[in-house]
């Protein structure tokens, strides 16, 4: 695709719009690649800013409807900008027979920060996640890829105090 | 592979990587490179052993010891003295919470002993991500007997005999869906394998796909020639990186055997696997949702019929297994369906997967033959509640299913009786609750998260979930009127009859059971405004009991808002202003004194 349809975002480098048009032109053709191209692009941009879904739309020839709807159906997919660090809790039965509820809230407390949420200074971002099979070392909160077991809300601040 | 003298079957499951396994697994590589063992000692990244309470775990075969909990540090001394010298460390392995008696090899702990392993034959004996190792244990026999010596009827009719039902929770008999798909009419058709594993507390899948997935891909090969498909997919949710990664290489491994792809083992049939990756959508679970997902759009479910056996994925026959159900599929058809239906109930027969967590000493994956009793889960392999606590339920089915209470803990798991005591089978969650839990709060709890998950589609479970949801989070705010219980009685009922697919239809499950057991902690909430289990925050006073008070000053250094005043011979006081309901003090105070 031509630069000169590119939106102007400034969330979105000219690197980005190029590996952008290089997912587009991999799966353009796959009946059903719509999900993966969102995951992709969100892999690259950490969010979709709604230029990228009209691009994309544009790009894979499907109706902005769809590519709406699907971006705002899966929770995979974010809308907003996202934080420095991800900061996913386990909402699963088994972290909230254990106390998740109370890891939150001290999260809310300290940082003034909820669930689908990023802290001003877009340090964190907090997602309430559905069970992330390791039920074992409930109740787990995951901050970007490491796994942190039998988070009490005493200790949580103090692991979260690392991530600058 | 070479034989070495000893085998060091570390595990790698996610439970275990996240205790750090694979700091321990480059401390003994270390230790053993030092003492020049590499030739004798060899270290092989298994997938979830099950114990996961216990990580991380590490099996040294041939002997069978057990150790547990293991951390870098010990690397030394477990060269030093078992891989050298030959004496075991006694301070790594596990002691039975009962007697303190030290249990050194794993077959000989309850946990494992009174389990029977089927679907996770594999799990921590082979390498999952070595093809090798899958087929050093019969892997791909079953394959190759039903391209070669089978007839599509023929496997079918082992599938029959084996009894095998739906492990994902609906119970339905995997061979007769196979059958109603093979005499669907149509060119194209597909294998699809069910790996969305969304109820909380549920990860038997993860644990089969992470420790052997060429067993799923195996029974998806065996399910496309009775079906005569070509091509399949695994949809498998995107909250398992590790899952998905040992898929693709196993895929990758199979195809450059010849197992996948065109003319597999020279028997003519063609057959491809794609991994598809959802995107967080709970709903996705159900077969025709999942179908759309594949199909890029909207996971909504459609009404059936047409059934997908008839019309599925892009309007085409199709069929949809389950993770454990797929991995059951090789061993019916190497030892034949009566083999696998000698285990079991008169209408469920085998092994189930349960992922035992929650309030129990022992968390982790264990298989029990159908027919086994819930108290022997839950008492004689989970190892009770711990905390010298009291059990009070048991919850089975994760937001479709329902509460199983003492008085019916000797129920045998069998799809019909549990559905009899108000739960259902489900995938196999099983998450223990002991009497600090409140039952008017586990209820709100699975309705937010079906509330939440509900695709909007039909109303009963748009709007129907929403309304229930609101009745029980005012209950559980003191806020809660008489009537409530009928109404919420009223509405359950309302979303069960009437909602389109499975994920309504049993959303009202959990309140159901929990108002047939527990109602009096329903009734607690609205007339006397208390929380008999105190979880709910707003019902509890934030008051110190002076009779109860220790003055020990536990619940004043814990507290994050400052707002205990104590000194030292003297009760504690809570300055209701500053409180900020965190609950705190109340977890902390050992003699029970937080009213």
């Amino acid at each position: 695709m031509k630069n000169s349809i590119r939106p102007k975002h400034p969330d979105i480098t000219s690197e980005m719009w190029d590996t952008i048009d290089e997912i587009i032109a991999k799966w353009k053709n796959t009946p059903g690649s719509v999900i993966t191209v969102l995951r992709e692009c969100q892999d690259v941009v950490r969010y979709l800013p709604s230029e990228l879904l009209h691009y994309i739309s544009y790009g894979m020839g499907l109706p902005l409807s769809q590519v709406f709807g699907v971006a705002t159906f899966y929770s995979f997919f974010s809308l907003t900008p996202k934080g420095r660090h991800t900061i996913k809790v386990c909402t699963g039965t088994a972290c909230y027979v254990k106390g998740i509820k109370e890891t939150i809230n001290r999260i809310y407390g300290k940082y003034n920060l909820k669930e689908g949420g990023t802290t001003e200074d877009r340090r964190f971002s907090l997602e309430g996640v559905r069970c992330l099979g390791a039920c074992g070392l409930a109740p787990v909160m995951v901050v970007n890829k490491d796994v942190h077991g039998a988070v009490s809300a005493d200790k949580v601040v103090q692991i979260l105090e690392k991530y600058e | 592979m070479n034989k070495t003298r000893l085998q060091l079957m570390l595990c790698g499951g996610t439970g275990c990587d996240s205790t750090g396994s694979e700091k321990v697994r480059i401390a003994l590589l270390q230790e053993i490179e030092k003492h020049g063992l590499s030739e004798e000692v060899q270290i092989i990244v298994t997938g979830c052993n099950g114990f996961c309470a216990v990580g991380p775990v590490m099996v040294v075969q041939p002997e069978g010891i057990f150790y547990q909990k293991i951390q870098p540090e010990d690397a030394k001394e477990l060269v030093d003295s078992h891989f050298l010298k030959g004496t075991p460390i006694q301070r790594l392995m596990y002691k039975n919470p009962a007697n303190k008696k030290i249990i050194p090899k794993m077959d000989d702990i309850p946990f494992f002993s009174s389990q029977v392993f089927r679907a996770m034959r594999n799990k921590g004996l082979i390498d999952p991500e070595v093809i090798d190792e899958y087929i050093a244990r019969d892997g791909y026999f079953a394959a190759a007997k039903a391209l070669n010596e089978m007839s599509p009827d023929d496997i079918i009719k082992e599938m029959l005999e084996s009894g095998l039902r739906g492990r994902g929770g609906a119970g339905f008999p995997a061979g007769m869906k196979w059958r109603f798909a093979k005499e669907a009419q149509g060119d194209v058709k597909y294998v699809l394998c069910n790996a969305d594993e969304g109820d909380p507390g549920a990860f038997m899948d993860r644990s089969i796909l992470e420790s052997d997935p060429h067993s799923v891909i195996e029974g998806m090969i065996i399910a496309a020639k009775a079906i005569n498909a070509h091509k399949g997919y695994i949809y498998c949710r995107s909250e398992y990186p590790l899952a998905v990664k040992r898929l693709n290489i196993a895929i990758e491994q199979a195809k450059n055997y010849g197992l996948l792809g065109e003319d597999i083992l020279g028997s003519g049939f063609e057959f491809d696997v794609e991994v598809y990756q959802g995107a967080g959508a709970f709903v996705c679970g159900e077969e025709t949702a999942l179908m759309r997902s594949i199909e890029g759009k909207r996971g909504m479910p459609i009404p059936r019929p047409p059934f997908p056996a008839h019309k599925g994925l892009w309007k085409k026959p199709t069929i949809l297994n389950n993770v454990e159900t797929l991995a059951n599929v090789p061993q019916i058809i190497l030892n034949g369906g009566k083999w696998y239906a000698s285990v079991g109930t008169a209408t469920s027969k085998g092994t189930k997967v349960f992922a035992l967590s929650g309030d129990v000493c022992n968390i982790g994956l264990v298989e029990v033959p159908m027919g086994t009793t819930i108290r022997k889960l839950v008492y004689d392999i989970g190892g009770g509640v711990p905390d010298k606590r009291k059990f009070k339920a048991v919850q089975l089915g994760g937001p479709s299913g329902g509460c199983v209470p003492e008085q019916y803990l000797d129920t045998p798991i069998d799809y019909e009786e549990i559905t009899k005591v108000g739960a259902i089978m489900g995938s196999g969650g099983a998450i223990v609750m002991d009497n600090t839990t409140c039952m008017v709060d586990m209820a709100r709890y699975f309705m937010d998260f079906i509330q939440d998950e509900s695709c909007g589609k039909c109303t009963p479970c748009r709007e129907g979930t929403k309304r229930i949801l609101t009745l029980l989070e005012n209950m559980c705010k003191g806020k809660g009127q008489p009537g409530d219980i009928e109404q919420l009685e009223e509405l359950c009922e309302v979303v069960k009859h009437s909602s389109l697919c499975g994920l309504g239809q049993t959303a009202s499950n959990p309140v159901l059971s929990t108002l047939k057991y527990f109602r009096d902690e329903y009734e607690a909430h609205i007339f006397d405004k208390t929380c008999p289990a105190k979880t709910c925050p707003a019902l509890v006073k934030f008051e110190v009991d002076p009779n109860k008070c220790k003055m020990c000053g536990l619940c004043f250094k814990g507290c994050p808002a400052d707002a205990i005043q104590w000194e030292k011979k003297a009760v504690a006081v809570i300055d209701k202003t500053k409180c900020i309901k965190c609950m705190s003090c109340y977890d902390r105070c050992k003699f029970d004194a937080i009213m």
